[in-house]
């Protein structure tokens, strides 16, 4: 039986140490981890717990992230609580694997440092992985700093293991700017933990050989169709069940989770839309603009998949323009975040001006300042009644001024 | 908000100097950040780190910072200019050397001018810990400069912090610590 870790009310802990102390707590049967930065320090804090005492369940070490997300399949089918973490190359190296997860309705939850892709070799917070994985048919959680590292993790296996759910579920948090960030963390003791997550149900366990089932089956065109559909319908209907979890998680932390989180959105003209550690210091932006009078508000999805389509059309029905900002290199196209937004307005029938900014590529520091500048161009084009400012901007991008129109 | 940071050489323990102060400031009801800015460098190569201090939550995640105090724990890394970007004539640098104040200042000229205090770090580290691990000894200077909670709260946070060693590791540090207090000028 797993030792009791003694934790403090409050723990100055990084994100990365906010999410081993969730897997430990979770009592996760299986991990099978290939350690990668800047994910490596989940991966060697839970083998440390493991060697004092504190896990019960199996530490897998594999020679690759292809064969972490393998093993993790098998003990998810063979049925057992499973869990793992990983990073950019590592994330691309489980592309294949992620999809084989999903499609079994395996409840695997990763923990994902986002980080850059090569190349050119980076070792910095950005969305590339996060983006990679985005129709790998995974629910993907947004953590915007350690404690809700720590909180979305917890999260995620209750969500997962929901037998109207089984789908596995990636927890995102910044690399560096919220993995290796300390901040104060209030953690929940070992047993309320454990109680709030709840045992793990199997659901057509391999292992259970009186009731044989088979995994990964073939299917051709006669069934292919029905089984993604069937999936797909899990993961649009995913939201009863996150609602539910994020409500029973305030009743016991008192700390609100949203799948479509505002700030100071209700007064708004314009709105910014923008995900991860950037969405808190947009945060200060938005301050210091609603000093100068600007009426500014911002939202983000803290599901990125399921997408909340729908919530955030309503949410910005009231709002002039939209800037919407990615984390990611778009490659000939506008980003993630102004595509799904531009969709979910248009479905409604709304036609705030849209623009896109891409930012933080690598780990390009974005001030408070910086996203100011970003308000104020939103604000012409409010005022303007049309788009008068460039299409895609770069934000902190040096050398000549880069845009697309 | 307070705004602290350190430069270090990858391996002197920057980063658990920078989180053991945040963990310290955090058992005040102070919220914090700790972080570093890392490159793929190897051990030895120049770094820095950082802490900010606020009685709100610190919701800024960017690594720009305007520091109130610079702390420099390696003795080769105060003749590099860097350490005074993007300071103010109010910050205070917290330096490692063997010499004192005006033997330092006359070469390290990019430091003249500059609120500027001295600690043999390496030196207290190295004859009350046995290792040159700098980072103890600064905070006890930084403690001493800055006056940001008294001493004797500082020692007995600290003293809980390093729990995990054992009790040689411990008292070395908190002698190096005292030691520090006691001779940063």
């Amino acid at each position: 039986m797993a030792e009791r870790y003694e934790l403090k009310q409050k723990e100055v802990w990084d994100g990365n140490m906010a999410a081993s102390h969730a897997l430990r707590q979770a009592q996760v049967d299986v991990v099978a981890a290939y350690p990668i930065t800047p994910s490596t320090p989940i991966v060697q804090n839970y083998a440390q717990f493991l060697a004092d005492g504190y896990v019960d369940g199996e530490f897998v070490m594999v020679e690759s992230e292809h064969s972490a997300m393998s093993a993790c399949v098998g003990a998810a089918a063979a049925g057992g609580r499973v869990a793992t973490a990983t990073s950019s190359q590592g994330y691309a190296l489980m592309v294949e694997v992620l999809y084989q997860a999903s499609g079994m309705r395996l409840p695997i939850v990763m923990t994902v440092v986002n980080r850059a892709l090569a190349s050119p070799l980076n070792i910095h917070g950005d969305h590339g992985d996060l983006y990679l994985g985005r129709d790998a048919g995974w629910i993907h959680l947004i953590a915007n700093n350690p404690q809700e590292a720590y909180d979305m993790t917890l999260c995620a296996f209750k969500i997962a293991e929901d037998e109207r759910v089984r789908l596995p579920v990636t927890t995102n948090q910044d690399g560096f700017l919220v993995s290796h960030t300390a901040q104060v963390v209030e953690p929940l003791q070992d047993e309320v933990a454990y109680k709030f997550i709840g045992d793990y149900k199997p659901m057509n366990p391999m292992l259970d050989t009186k009731n044989p089932v088979t995994y990964g089956a073939q299917t051709e065109e006669e069934w292919h169709f029905e089984f993604k559909a069937s999936q797909h319908k899990a993961l649009m209907e995913s939201p009863v069940v996150i609602d539910e979890v994020f409500e029973a998680f305030e009743k016991l932390t008192g700390r609100k989770y949203n799948r479509v989180e505002t700030y100071k959105l209700d007064d708004a003209e314009i709105a910014l839309v923008i995900m991860g550690s950037a969405y808190e210091t947009a945060m200060v932006a938005v301050d210091k603009a609603r000093e100068e009078g600007i009426k500014v508000g911002l939202l983000m999805p803290r599901t990125f998949r399921p997408f909340p389509y729908n919530e955030i059309a309503e949410k910005l029905k009231n709002v002039k323009a939209i800037a919407a900002l990615d984390r990611n290199a778009p490659m000939g196209a506008m980003g993630a975040l102004y595509n799904e937004v531009s969709g979910a307005l248009a479905a409604n029938g709304q036609s705030a001006i849209m623009t896109n900014y891409i930012y933080g590529l690598g780990g390009r520091d974005i001030t408070a300042e910086h996203i100011l500048e970003v308000i104020k161009e939103t604000e012409k084009n409010a005022k303007a009644g049309k788009r008068v400012t460039d299409l895609q901007g770069f934000i902190n991008l040096r050398g000549p001024k880069l845009s697309f129109n | 908000m307070l705004q602290i940071r350190w430069h270090s050489r990858a391996g002197q323990g920057a980063v658990t100097g920078a989180k053991a102060l945040a963990d310290v400031m955090a058992r005040t009801g102070k919220y914090v950040q700790a972080y570093s800015v890392y490159g793929a460098e190897k051990r030895g190569a120049p770094m820095t780190a950082y802490d900010k201090i606020d009685d709100k939550p610190i919701l800024d995640h960017s690594k720009w910072m305007t520091p109130d105090y610079v702390l420099v724990i390696d003795p080769s890394l105060v003749f590099q200019e860097e350490i005074v970007d993007n300071t103010t004539d109010d910050t205070i640098f917290i330096v490692t050397s063997h010499m004192d104040k005006d033997d330092l200042l006359s070469i390290a000229k990019h430091l003249q001018g500059k609120k500027v205090y001295v600690i043999d770090a390496i030196k207290i580290s190295q004859e009350e810990i046995g290792r040159a691990i700098p980072n103890t000894p600064m905070l006890g200077a930084f403690i001493k400069v800055s006056g940001i909670i008294p001493f004797e709260d500082f020692l007995t946070s600290i003293e809980d912090i390093l729990s995990k060693f054992p009790r040689k590791i411990i008292d070395g540090n908190l002698r190096a610590i005292k030691r520090a207090y006691e001779e940063v000028k």
